[in-house]
């Protein structure tokens, strides 16, 4: 076996329960984060208590519980996707200008994203098709992707059609430039940056395989 | 100077035409409902609506989109699955929108409040929503610069208010209450409770009395997002 294909660490592609728990797994402990609306709220499910983890929420908490059910909810706690939660034991509250503070400030961790495109140096585009007549609704994507320390993303490798999502620069209008510091994918771990792309593993191909797939110059990344 | 009245009728009565308006909350949580719906009431148009979204559903600031109120939208986030009255609107070319990442409208608010002429922000370099913006490059990292947003009115929902105007919020409900308070001319506030002077803890006030002009009292329970009494499909 070369050294090249002894990243795969899986025989199948990564569903998407495999991939939030892995991203859960990789988030040190202590950290504030903040998990996007969509798959990234997935990854909450896996964040284990020794773990301890704050989740923010940019309508304005830190230590966002679980998804309220039955006599839980309360219209006035709620998260960024609207969704009514919970507070955990050493929760705050602040309004809307210290949240994003707290983001923009650099406070954050790890922001956990979705995304149409990632560009070989980290541009990210994930607010907007650019389709004619689309009504362009941009919330707080650009002030998470510029404001974190990392910036995790979480995709299909490809969409429907079969094109990568991973390109060389994004087509799709962007969200924040060079910020995205490390893609999770159905089929690998790509870590983004200056120096181009490096593939940390493979789940159900060889790196060949990957770099079949994928329009830009794909390396294995140092062993950790 | 700050009164205390008897209705949102009155409360919103000296809303003009043509207004800037701010008007709190992010999604139901914290939406002066009640005061939305007196303002449709009085008739006032030709509105500029500063808020997170365009309206959602057939209630408040949908229906003053519906009615032909508002004649711009500055927002972060219009499109939803149940802004029909704005899309309407929108497609019709009858409404003007300017979109702007919820950090900066929320820091624009701020700023204004602060007395602030602008800032440079990274959020957005590089963007369409950066273009024809003052770029510079500080400590390294690209930049855009941003002005404030300053409003005639700001409508705003908080849980109790004391004899002096000070405010305390409930959860996240507080979203742009207190920005909005302090970047409006004049701030109307729907509570659910008055308490005397004195009543608040002065260590837990969250607004200060100073950006309050106008507070009525809503109990909970009368309006559609009081407390516990909401239930979210």
């Amino acid at each position: 076996m070369s050294t090249a294909t002894s990243i795969q660490t899986s025989a199948t592609p990564l569903g998407r329960d495999d991939l939030a728990r892995l991203v859960a797994k990789d988030i040190a402990p202590g950290s504030f984060v903040n998990l996007g609306i969509g798959q990234p709220t997935l990854v909450s499910n896996y964040l284990t208590d020794e773990q301890n983890i704050t989740l923010h929420t940019e309508n304005g908490m830190l230590g966002m519980g679980p998804a309220a059910e039955g006599d839980q909810i309360d219209g006035d706690l709620i998260n960024a996707g609207k969704i009514p939660v919970t507070e955990l034991p050493g929760a705050s509250y602040f309004h809307h200008a210290d949240s994003f503070a707290i983001m923009r400030g650099g406070h954050l961790d790890i922001c956990v994203l979705g995304a149409f495109q990632v560009s070989a140096t980290g541009d990210l585009a994930n607010w907007h098709t650019g389709a004619p007549g689309a009504i362009p609704a941009v919330g707080g994507a650009m002030d998470l992707a510029t404001g974190a320390k990392d910036v995790f993303v979480m995709m299909t490798l490809l969409t429907r059609e079969g094109a990568s999502k991973i390109v060389e620069s994004c087509t799709y209008p962007l969200t924040g430039i060079g910020c995205v510091t490390r893609v999770y994918t159905d089929k690998g771990v790509f870590l983004t940056g200056p120096d181009g792309v490096a593939v940390r593993e493979t789940f159900g191909c060889t790196l060949e395989e990957l770099q079949e797939l994928v329009p830009v110059q794909l390396k294995a990344a140092p062993a950790a | 100077m700050l009164t205390f009245v008897d209705s949102v009728q009155e409360a919103v009565s000296g809303i003009k035409d043509g207004y800037t308006v701010m008007i709190g909350g992010f999604g139901n949580a914290g939406q002066p409902f009640e005061l939305i719906d007196a303002l449709l009431d009085c008739g006032a148009k030709d509105l500029t609506v500063v808020n997170n979204n365009a309206g959602q559903g057939d209630q408040g600031l949908a229906l003053l989109i519906k009615e032909g109120r508002v004649g711009k939208m500055i927002c972060s986030f219009p499109r939803q699955s149940d802004s029909w009255h704005f899309d309407t609107r929108y497609k019709a070319g009858e409404i003007e929108l300017e979109l702007v990442p919820q950090g900066n409208l929320a820091e624009r608010i701020r700023a204004a409040g602060a007395g602030i002429g602008g800032f440079f922000t990274p959020t957005g370099y590089g963007t369409m929503l950066a273009e024809g913006k003052e770029t510079r490059i500080i400590d390294g990292r690209g930049q855009v610069f941003e002005t404030p947003i300053h409003a005639d009115v700001a409508l705003i929902k908080a849980l109790k208010a004391d004899g002096k105007g000070n405010l305390v919020y409930r959860k996240t409900a507080r979203n742009f209450g207190p920005i909005m308070a302090a970047a409006a001319r004049h701030t109307i506030v729907q509570v659910s409770e008055i308490v005397p002077t004195g009543g608040l803890d002065p260590e837990n006030v969250v607004t200060p009395g100073i950006y309050v002009n106008t507070v009525v009292r809503v109990p909970a329970g009368a309006g559609s997002t009081a407390g516990t009494e909401e239930k979210v499909a």
